[in-house]
């Protein structure tokens, strides 16, 4: 399957003296994590399916900074920073796309300070516009009727206010969309923000993965859906803590909707 | 002789007025010992952010039971101050409810009226707080930071309220002329009857001791304000003015590091090119006190009024951990405080006390334990933001004292060498398309 993929690089549009219409960062965990690889292709499939002309910088991509900036290493975000928008604007970058929170509120609100400007998306938001132009549809084929719950990540929801797009494309599916107790600005951090996905908890009494993974069972749901791919990991691992991995699956909001179709 | 009673309310007047007008100027110095930082932008939002969240109370009632009875107490506490201008004139110029004497008998029954009904409304809403702090014991006012003053300056708060509002009424109930009014003793009448039989000098003595009790406690309360949380009642409307606008994910980029890395970046700089003369020393970078912090930080701590709803809603805490942020709050504020009476001590100059607001306050087991994701700065009903002061000390540890949790360490070498947080090669970023 993965050799229908298609994925140029910028490069390869530069040497052709092209612009794409939109370039997809990728983000570390994208490119790197087993998980999060599935669902950078999932978001392929469905760019390729709606003939998005899309270009990834490969491996002139680098971290944007963030878990360095919220560590506490101002100066090393900053050098990321640079590198990556001297990628960027040397490319005459306009529009990105992103399948990570943390990528997309770091290039959106702090890299124009710096000297990025672009226009940043969500994937969600992105499948949405493609759904709303009618470049993408979406049936809700095998999850017509399931219970699905939608874990907000903070660094979309309350750092960005981004809502709806994830749950409009989940209602597109015709699902049962169920909200947990705290949902939207209220929702409950996965833990891993702030760099604490590279570090151990302090001393408490729980995992916060456990925590917000107990909120999501009580409601039942068939799937939780998430939109982050840290988010993912940490909802993963909640789910085999509570032994529920048989019943209850993690998906991105981009592999429910590639998954619909049999992609 | 006659005058003796107006003298001595002037006297009292001035000097509640006076001594609170001293406190103010050191809070306001206090603030200012913060990094300065710009806010003139986007003023119209400004206005509107204080007008819908400290007038409007719109974050309070996002928790309907406590929400709903403060704003009873809020709405109550600020219609019933009208009251006390008549109080002052009356108190200055030896007159007895000159309100009486401005406005038709309707119109100030009607005034006093609804003050009597709010003062009711607040006596009652004060003793469900009370029951609420002391009987029901509502977790989120029994974490550790709570024991003790806290605690007490909570109660204090509230029966400085009951007391004020009981007098309130007693001064109503106990005048016979405003009585007679038939108008706007809505509440007093049913008080009234407590004194029947009593003579018309004891009712009169009972009726100008409350009087007197009454402005007099106002300004003891507007004296205990500083030294209370509950200051909030006038700082919120700052704060929210002076409110965080920007997307809550967005941190600040800090200027100096910015030049440094030009500086780094550019190939025809000079690496051992000197300063050039007048330059500013690079400050330092992060915060280990509460000078470090931005003066806006420092209104944040003196807003708190320790609610803590941002405790009730971090994810950290949820779970057991160290973290507080209202205790964030609460720390700076008391390291702020310590640092401005050192200040008060020394004639106008800090001297070192070999304590700062790291380590002797906040300790780098909460630091550590946020997850940065603005669940504290989503739950003030004020506009504080907890989570900007961990960064800058977080930015402390790890700029100034390279103390980062060792995994933490690993992570940002792995993107200094690698660019990413792992220990991949980035020339293998693209493997997962052929994979």
């Amino acid at each position: 399957m993965s050799e229908s993929l298609q994925v140029p690089t910028m490069a390869e549009f530069m040497a052709q003296g092209k612009q794409p219409e939109v370039v997809f960062w990728v983000g570390c965990a994208g490119s790197f994590d087993d998980r999060a690889k599935k669902i950078t292709k999932a978001f392929v499939k469905l760019l390729n399916k709606a003939n998005v002309e899309f270009a990834v910088l490969g491996t002139e991509e680098s971290c944007t900074g963030d878990p360095a900036k919220r560590s506490g290493n101002e100066f090393l975000f900053q050098m990321q920073a640079a590198t990556n928008i001297e990628v960027l604007n040397g490319y005459e970058v306009k529009k990105i796309v992103t399948a990570c929170p943390h990528c997309f509120n770091t290039i959106k609100n702090e890299y124009p300070g710096l000297g990025g400007n672009y226009e940043v998306m969500h994937h969600t938001q992105f499948l949405k516009t493609l759904l709303d132009e009618g470049r993408l549809t979406i049936e809700g084929g095998k999850f017509k009727g399931k219970r699905i719950t939608f874990h907000d990540p903070c660094y979309l929801g309350r750092a960005n206010d981004v809502y709806e797009a994830p749950r409009d494309l989940i209602k597109k599916l015709e699902a049962e969309l169920v909200e947990m107790k705290n949902c939207r600005r209220n929702g409950l951090c996965c833990g891993a923000g702030g760099a604490q996905m590279f570090k151990d908890a302090e001393k408490g009494d729980k995992e916060i993965n456990v925590e917000r993974t107990e909120q999501a069972l009580d409601i039942k749901p068939e799937i939780i859906a998430t939109g982050c791919p840290f988010c993912n990991t940490m909802m993963t691992d909640g789910v085999k803590t509570k032994e529920q991995e048989g019943k209850v699956e993690v998906m991105d909001v981009a592999e429910l909707i590639a998954n619909a179709q049999d992609l | 002789m006659n005058y003796l009673p107006n003298i001595l309310f002037a006297i009292i007047l001035i000097a509640g007025l006076g001594y609170f007008s001293v406190n103010v100027k050191k809070l306001i110095r206090n603030i200012k010992l913060g990094k300065s930082k710009e806010v003139k932008d986007n003023t119209s939002l400004r206005w509107k952010n204080m007008i819908n969240i400290a007038l409007g109370q719109s974050k309070m009632v996002r928790r309907p039971i406590s929400g709903f009875l403060h704003v009873i107490v809020y709405v109550g506490f600020v219609i019933i101050n009208i009251e006390v201008l008549e109080i002052i004139i009356d108190g200055l110029f030896g007159t007895h409810r000159i309100g009486l004497k401005v406005l038709s008998p309707a119109v100030y029954g009607f005034l006093i009226g609804t003050f009597e009904i709010l003062a009711l409304g607040v006596l009652i809403s004060v003793i469900v707080f009370w029951i609420r702090r002391n009987v029901i014991k509502i977790k989120r006012f029994l974490s550790s930071e709570m024991k003790g003053w806290p605690k007490n300056d909570g109660n204090i708060i509230l029966y400085f309220e009951v007391v004020l509002m009981c007098l309130f009424l007693i001064m109503n109930a106990t005048d016979a002329t405003f009585q007679n009014l038939e108008a706007g003793n809505i509440i007093s009448q049913y008080i009234a009857p407590l004194f029947n039989g009593f003579s018309e000098t004891a009712l009169h003595t009972i009726e100008r001791t409350a009087w007197w009790i009454h402005i007099i406690g106002i300004l003891a309360f507007l004296n205990y304000l500083y030294y209370s949380k509950h200051l909030h009642i006038l700082l919120a409307f700052p704060n929210t003015y002076y409110g965080r606008l920007n997307p809550k994910g967005q941190f600040d980029n800090n200027e100096a590091v910015t030049k440094e890395v030009q500086l780094m970046m550019d190939p025809n700089a000079d690496p051992f090119a000197a300063p050039a003369e007048g330059e500013e020393v690079p400050a330092k970078f992060g915060a280990s006190d509460v000078q470090d912090l931005s003066w806006v930080s420092l209104l944040n701590a003196y807003t708190c009024t320790e609610c803590g709803r941002c405790t009730s809603e971090c994810p950290a805490n949820q779970t057991g951990k160290k973290l507080s942020p209202r205790k964030i709050m609460m720390d700076t504020r008391d390291r702020l405080v310590e640092v401005g009476k050192n200040i008060d001590a020394n004639k106008g100059e800090f001297k070192d006390d070999g304590k700062q607001l790291l380590d002797d306050y906040i300790t780098r087991e909460e630091l550590w334990a946020c997850t940065s994701c603005n669940a504290c700065v989503e739950a003030c009903p004020v506009s504080i933001d907890p989570l900007s002061i961990i960064m800058e000390m977080r930015s402390y540890l790890v700029m100034e004292q390279s103390a980062a949790p060792i995994e933490l360490n690993n992570m940002m070498t792995n993107i200094e060498n690698n660019g990413a947080p792992w220990p991949y090669n980035q020339m293998d970023r693209l493997n997962w398309k052929n994979e």
